[in-house]
């Protein structure tokens, strides 16, 4: 356990250890209580925030995790973080064990996963200088880089693109990107070997969230530093991780290689989930017309989910077999290796539009209905 | 479209077609560390029937200036300049009543949460039936069935026993169809968008934008559509207004300002957003620097201290000279209309992939 004490072991991360991932993730579940009654209070359910979760992270790499809200993918972060308990399931982390370490076991991996949190306005400590805390991190962890800790905080915030004459000012003088800059320089005090990303650059401005990703991408690409990248915004995830897990309602339905799920998607929620992204089309010659599918409702509520499949309820493919047996994550026939898919009915892997919109929503049914009646 | 801005010194032809016109539009904030001029010289038309859709960052005044076409501003901090006529009528110089009349009526506004927006108090049903009963003077019961009718119109389940509940045993989606609904009610001639779908998912948004589209077909509502999406904006908008810092800098069709954008700004959000189907490899181009302070907005041109192109205009115009924006298709931008236009082709367009 000990060895891993050794800081600088950032560098060779990306290089050596290919063949053993860095994270590995099975049967996952997070099951948050629901407490009622009066006037003892019981719990009388839970929300079934995760459940049964199966993802490897390998070193170096960058590894989105998209989904609508409530889908379970920000629990999925925090679990792995270990900011949370999980209810069952392993999450190992080099080799080991940590899915219920102890606060004193944990120590020396704490400083290999850090996080990066959505909100740059919550996540910073308002009475603090930048400087205290960039540099708090290292204090807990009683590292003393060459240089003294100021230093390597300027060298930091010089690493993030801020200036580092702004040691001694506070986060309220710093606007949401360079605030976010701030996040992802602290997370970088420790060197770790993996940062959670939960949505790092969906409260910022379109004009911003592109200098942010920017920014991730360079600590990633020059650091080796691997990526658990949690995001709802399809482009952003498919711009910035290599493999790309599809979740929805507390289960990864989907996960593969960018192309493979971008391009080649098996999962009908996959499908629907891309064809209802807006996107600005260039020219007209560009590019097949994309598929349209419109799904009815929102998403089922994670206390009672519903049987078998999750996402039956919404599926226009959806049979008996799907209510009675959860499909397993498999491989199916014509999918490359890694490429997973839950579903007993998958679709065409092409997101090209069809001779026939799927409507689902009846309102829109009924609208388009008589639209197409009425000349 | 036919626009005019202050530049062109025209006065405002209240015609037949500009059904709703904002002429050179000023909103000033008093606040405790000055004046902020959140809005400046705006000018505007909208057709019946139409979707303008408006475009811009966080602080760019897009929403500000819908709410003081619907007049709910906060008349003690607020000075307003111009003119917004709507329909023949004159909105900036309109009484309480008069605007009280015209709210909900004949413009309704969808906001961007609707958990705020409604009341937590009342049940759905009776909220949408309220200004059906203030406007039409409609008995209880007939605004009820109607709260109903537009409940299963916007795609409502059991819309007779949802029209009981409150707003809080919606879902965040079921939630913007009752707002739609709401602001449906009276079969209103403008609708203002503010933003109604970014609090949505991507599947419950693609849902809420078609349902908008359709029914603005079957009603023939004119729509002021404010995002910041320019997906969401391509997908909804005949007409696209690009707004930086209180002032609008491109105009145009759809088509005009997304496939071939002409002010810097435009490209720089066009550079700065992955898309789906966007060469991977290659880093975003992000916009140098942050939006400016309204305290004390930049000079001239108040793009310029973001501007990658800045060096192209000959000598300090974009610091000096506040470029005009002319009527129809046009861009606040001191470069020429060829320069700008092989800039796009040769250095913009290519890294869109």
């Amino acid at each position: 356990m000990k060895e891993d004490l050794v800081l600088p072991a950032t560098r060779e991360a990306g290089a050596g250890t290919a063949q053993e991932p860095l994270l590995t993730v099975s049967g996952l579940v997070k099951h948050f209580p629901v407490k009622g009654g009066f006037p003892i209070k019981r719990t009388v359910g839970a929300v079934q925030a995760v459940d049964g979760l199966d993802l490897t992270v390998q070193a170096g790499e960058s590894f989105g995790l998209v989904g609508e809200s409530g889908c379970g993918k920000s629990t999925t972060g925090r679990l792995i973080t270990r900011l949370l308990e999980p209810t069952a399931g392993t999450i190992t982390y080099r080799g080991r064990d940590i899915s219920h370490a102890t606060r004193k076991q944990l120590a020396p991996i704490r400083s290999e996963i850090q996080m990066i949190f959505q909100d740059p306005y919550s996540s910073l400590n308002p009475r603090q200088t930048v400087g205290k805390i960039i540099s708090s991190p290292m204090e807990i962890n009683g590292i003393d880089p060459a240089g003294g800790r100021e230093a390597r905080v300027r060298e930091l915030l010089e690493i993030v693109g801020l200036n580092p004459e702004h040691y001694n000012r506070f986060p309220h003088e710093f606007s949401g990107g360079q605030r976010q800059r701030i996040g992802v320089a602290r997370a970088l005090a420790l060197e770790p070997k993996l940062i959670v990303a939960d949505e790092p650059v969906s409260a910022l401005d379109v004009s911003i969230q592109a200098q942010v990703v920017n920014l991730l991408q360079k600590v990633q690409n020059e650091l080796g530093i691997a990526f658990v990248f949690i995001a709802h915004d399809l482009a952003i995830v498919r711009h910035f991780s290599q493999r790309v897990a599809v979740m929805y309602l507390g289960k990864i339905i989907e996960v593969g290689d960018r192309d493979s799920i971008y391009a080649r998607p098996r999962h009908p929620y996959t499908h629907a989930l891309l064809s209802a992204v807006p996107e600005v089309t260039l020219a007209e010659e560009e590019a097949p017309q994309r598929e349209r599918i419109r799904l009815a409702g929102d998403v089922p509520s994670p206390i009672s989910p519903p049987s078998g499949c999750r996402f039956r309820t919404r599926c226009w493919k959806a049979q008996d077999k799907c209510a009675a047996e959860e499909p397993p994550l498999i491989q199916l026939s014509g999918n490359r290796a890694g490429h997973l898919t839950a579903c007993h009915f998958p679709e065409e892997p092409s997101t090209e539009a069809r001779d026939e919109d799927i409507v689902l929503d009846p309102a829109l049914a009924a609208l388009e209905e008589g639209k197409t009646e009425a000349p | 479209m036919t626009t005019l801005t202050k530049a062109e010194g025209a006065p405002a032809p209240a015609g037949p077609d500009g059904f709703l016109s904002v002429r050179d539009l000023q909103v000033t904030f008093s606040t405790e560390d000055g004046p902020v001029k959140a809005v400046d010289g705006l000018s505007f038309d909208l057709h019946r029937g139409k979707t303008l859709g408006i475009v811009g960052e966080s602080g760019s005044g897009k929403s500000v200036t819908n709410l003081t076409v619907l007049g709910l501003h906060d008349p003690l901090f607020t000075t307003v300049d111009g003119e917004i006529v709507l329909d023949g009528k004159e909105l900036i110089t309109a009484t309480e009543k008069e605007m009280e009349r015209l709210r909900g009526n004949r413009v309704a506004m969808i906001f961007q949460d609707p958990l705020t927006a409604l009341s937590p108090f009342y049940t759905i049903g009776r909220q949408i039936a309220e200004p059906y009963m203030k406007h039409t003077g409609a008995s209880k019961k007939a605004a009820r069935e109607r709260a109903v009718e537009m409940l299963a119109k916007v795609g409502i389940p059991n819309p007779r026993e949802r029209a009981q509940d409150y707003p809080h045993q919606f879902s965040g989606g079921m939630r913007q169809r009752a707002m739609i609904a709401m602001a449906l009610v009276c079969d209103p001639d403008l609708v203002i968008a503010d933003e109604p779908t970014t609090a949505l998912d991507v599947t419950v948004q693609a849902q809420i934008l078609d349902l908008l589209k359709d029914l603005q077909r079957e009603f023939g509502t004119a729509i002021v559509f404010i995002t910041h999406d320019l997906g969401v904006i391509a997908d909804m908008a005949d007409d696209i207004m690009v707004m930086y810092a209180g002032r609008a800098v491109e105009r145009g069709t759809v088509d005009q300002v997304l496939r071939s954008p002409q002010h810097p700004y435009t490209w720089g959000l066009l550079n700065s957003m992955p898309r789906l189907d966007s060469d991977l490899g290659t880093p975003l181009s992000p916009i140098p620097g942050t939006p400016p302070s309204l305290l004390t907005p930049p000079s001239g041109c108040r793009f310029h201290p973001r501007c990658a192109f800045r060096d192209r205009v000959g000598g300090d115009r974009c610091v000096t000279e506040r470029p005009p924006l002319g009527p129809d298709r046009s861009s606040a931008c001191h470069l020429g209309t060829e320069q700008k236009r092989t800039i796009f082709v040769e250095e913009i367009r290519p890294r869109l992939g």
